[in-house]
């Protein structure tokens, strides 16, 4: 993903020279294209976070558009105020990229899972993306380069399969999967256990719904009381934990407009954090993300509620 | 208006605000009442007409509990109204206790988090030399907040990338929070430390206007600038000087009255 995005990024800071690129020492062979390319417009400003977003707030005020990019927590937790009140209480146009969502850097540790991320920023007046596919991370980038003010992008290391069939609009969930028995609303390149969940479940005569929630916030609701109403039953699949981030916000839509699903479970992670070290497949199977865990979960629901 | 009647005046508004406000603060916000007088009586490029304009002068209080003598600052060179500083603190208001940039026109930065300014007024500076706009920007921190670690990434970056368009202003007025700056976690030798990541230093009696103008107007070519202003805190009230208490305690009843009568007759003097 992260390429597929840098790629995107340099066609428009080509086009449009006050787009810039922090990154706070990460990306090693990653961004050497943007830099030969755009000298001016990079900065690497060392291992310093908080420093980054400041100066990126900074950069803003003077006209900029710029882009921080670092791993996991390191562009969003460990500078969270710098983004609350520099960034995003003066809406600035900074768009905050962490490559590393969820377990991509699994084996690396603790340290390098982004698991609260999506929860924590959800809260703060900004764009959260989190994109499953080539396509979305092309399509989303292009989208938030014209769309000012404060943005999160988590990218992964995986990618979910995607050919784009489905029209992609930010704020706008894409459905890549039709099914009338549940829904599986998914964020991230997790959204793949689903798409092969489905079909798996499809032979056992349970029809799903694959929902691409790309934006994270603004959430669509109207694709949340459509999964509610329509398939009566929803999964949330997130490589994340349970607490504050998609299901979460799923089932604040669900309630606030009184259409509860006759189901709902929460896939990701349910509490605290890996100590197990294990590639990203190795934790979406430890942790039950997975493909298999999902259709465990699937039938388990189906059979309870019907 | 000359700076020394400028400075008289926040020193009023202050006292008369915090009181209102039954708010804290007043021994911060005196401390730089006369840098405050000198950079918008003498050094800003920037007036009530150029608020917009992108090649102002910034200036970012990033000690933002002192924000009662920015909004007064900007009230007595007729950015905001007199009248409007009666609201500070109030409900309702847009003049909160730590600066707010929101509806307060030549506020360029909200800040209150301390260590925040330093690094958006270092990206304001790259970004003005890329585009060769002439800005400068000017930020003003206290003592004690230097002891957030978000200060010194930004005064290694600034050092690094030569921005000679920025100006930290050190409100060195010895006494942080709770006790004194050299009891809670001493900064000292503190020019020295500034010097050793690559900054021109100028250290000045914070309240003497001459030589504050002087350490304002001196500029070496690729080199940030730093000025530590020796400073008193609660500066013009005699028993808010150099007094801890003052940091939280708000002017009430008699106290009021006699920090009001204080300042009145310096004016008289």
């Amino acid at each position: 993903m992260r390429d597929t995005f840098i790629e995107v990024l340099t066609q428009a800071a080509v086009a449009d020279t006050d787009i810039m690129l922090l990154t706070a020492d990460l990306g090693f062979g990653v961004l050497d294209k943007f830099q030969e390319q755009l000298p001016k417009q990079f900065l690497n400003v060392g291992v310093a976070e908080q420093n980054m977003t400041g100066v990126a707030a900074g950069l803003t005020m003077i006209g900029k558009q710029v882009f921080t990019y670092s791993i996991a927590n390191f562009p969003t937790l460990r500078c969270l105020e710098q983004l609350r009140n520099d960034v995003c209480y003066h809406d600035c146009n900074v768009k905050v990229v962490a490559i590393g969502g969820g377990f991509s850097y699994g084996a690396l540790g603790m340290s390098h899972h982004a698991t609260e991320d999506l929860a924590i920023l959800r809260t703060l007046p900004i764009t959260v993306f989190a994109p499953c596919s080539y396509f979305e991370v092309i399509e989303g980038t292009k989208a938030l380069i014209h769309t000012p003010g404060p943005a999160y992008l988590r990218l992964d290391k995986a990618v979910a399969g995607d050919e784009g069939k489905a029209p992609f609009e930010l704020g706008k969930a894409r459905e890549l999967r039709a099914g009338g028995d549940l829904t599986f609303i998914c964020t991230g390149s997790i959204t793949q256990e689903a798409l092969t969940a489905s079909e798996q479940l499809e032979k056992q005569g349970i029809s799903c719904r694959v929902l691409s929630m790309h934006t994270i916030k603004p959430i669509d609701t109207d694709a949340i009381i459509r999964a509610a109403s329509e398939t009566g039953g929803i999964i949330s699949v997130e490589e994340h934990t349970i607490y504050g981030g998609l299901g979460a916000a799923i089932a604040q839509v669900c309630l606030t407009h009184n259409c509860p699903p006759r189901f709902f479970h929460q896939i990701g992670l349910v509490d605290g954090f890996s100590s197990v070290v294990g590639s990203q497949p190795y934790l979406r199977n430890y942790y039950k993300m997975d493909a298999q865990a999902l259709i465990n979960a699937a039938t388990v629901q189906m059979r309870q509620h019907n | 208006m000359n700076t020394s009647d400028i400075a008289h005046k926040i020193r009023l508004h202050v006292v008369n605000m915090t009181s209102t406000g039954k708010s804290s603060h007043v021994g911060s916000a005196l401390s730089i009442t006369d840098i405050m007088a000198v950079l918008y009586g003498k050094v800003l490029n920037v007036t009530p007409e150029t608020t917009n304009n992108p090649e102002r002068d910034r200036f970012i209080l990033s000690k933002g509990h002192a924000g009662a003598a920015v909004y007064a600052a900007l009230a007595e060179t007729g950015f905001i109204s007199t009248h409007t500083l009666k609201q500070h603190y109030q409900d309702g208001s847009i003049l909160s206790g730590h600066v707010s940039h929101k509806g307060v026109p030549g506020v360029e930065l909200s800040t209150g988090s301390l260590g925040h300014g330093l690094s958006v007024a270092a990206g304001i500076c790259y970004g003005a030399k890329l585009d060769n706009n002439p800005l400068k920007s000017y930020v003003l921190l206290s003592d004690g907040e230097c002891d957030e670690g978000s200060n010194w990434e930004a005064i290694l970056f600034a050092a690094h990338h030569k921005l000679d368009n920025l100006v930290a202003i050190v409100d060195y007025n010895k006494i942080q929070s709770l006790a004194s700056v050299c009891d809670t976690l001493n900064l000292e030798p503190f020019a020295d430390k500034w010097e050793a990541f690559g900054w021109q230093v100028s250290q000045v009696d914070g309240h003497d206007h001459d030589a504050l103008l002087s350490a304002l107007k001196t500029h070496t070519a690729d080199m940030p600038h730093c000025i530590i202003a020796h400073t008193i805190k609660g500066k013009g009230v005699s028993f808010m000087e150099n007094e801890v208490l003052w940091h939280y305690r708000s002017p009430q009843g008699k106290e009021f009255t006699a920090a009001i009568e204080e300042l009145e007759g310096q004016t008289n003097a």
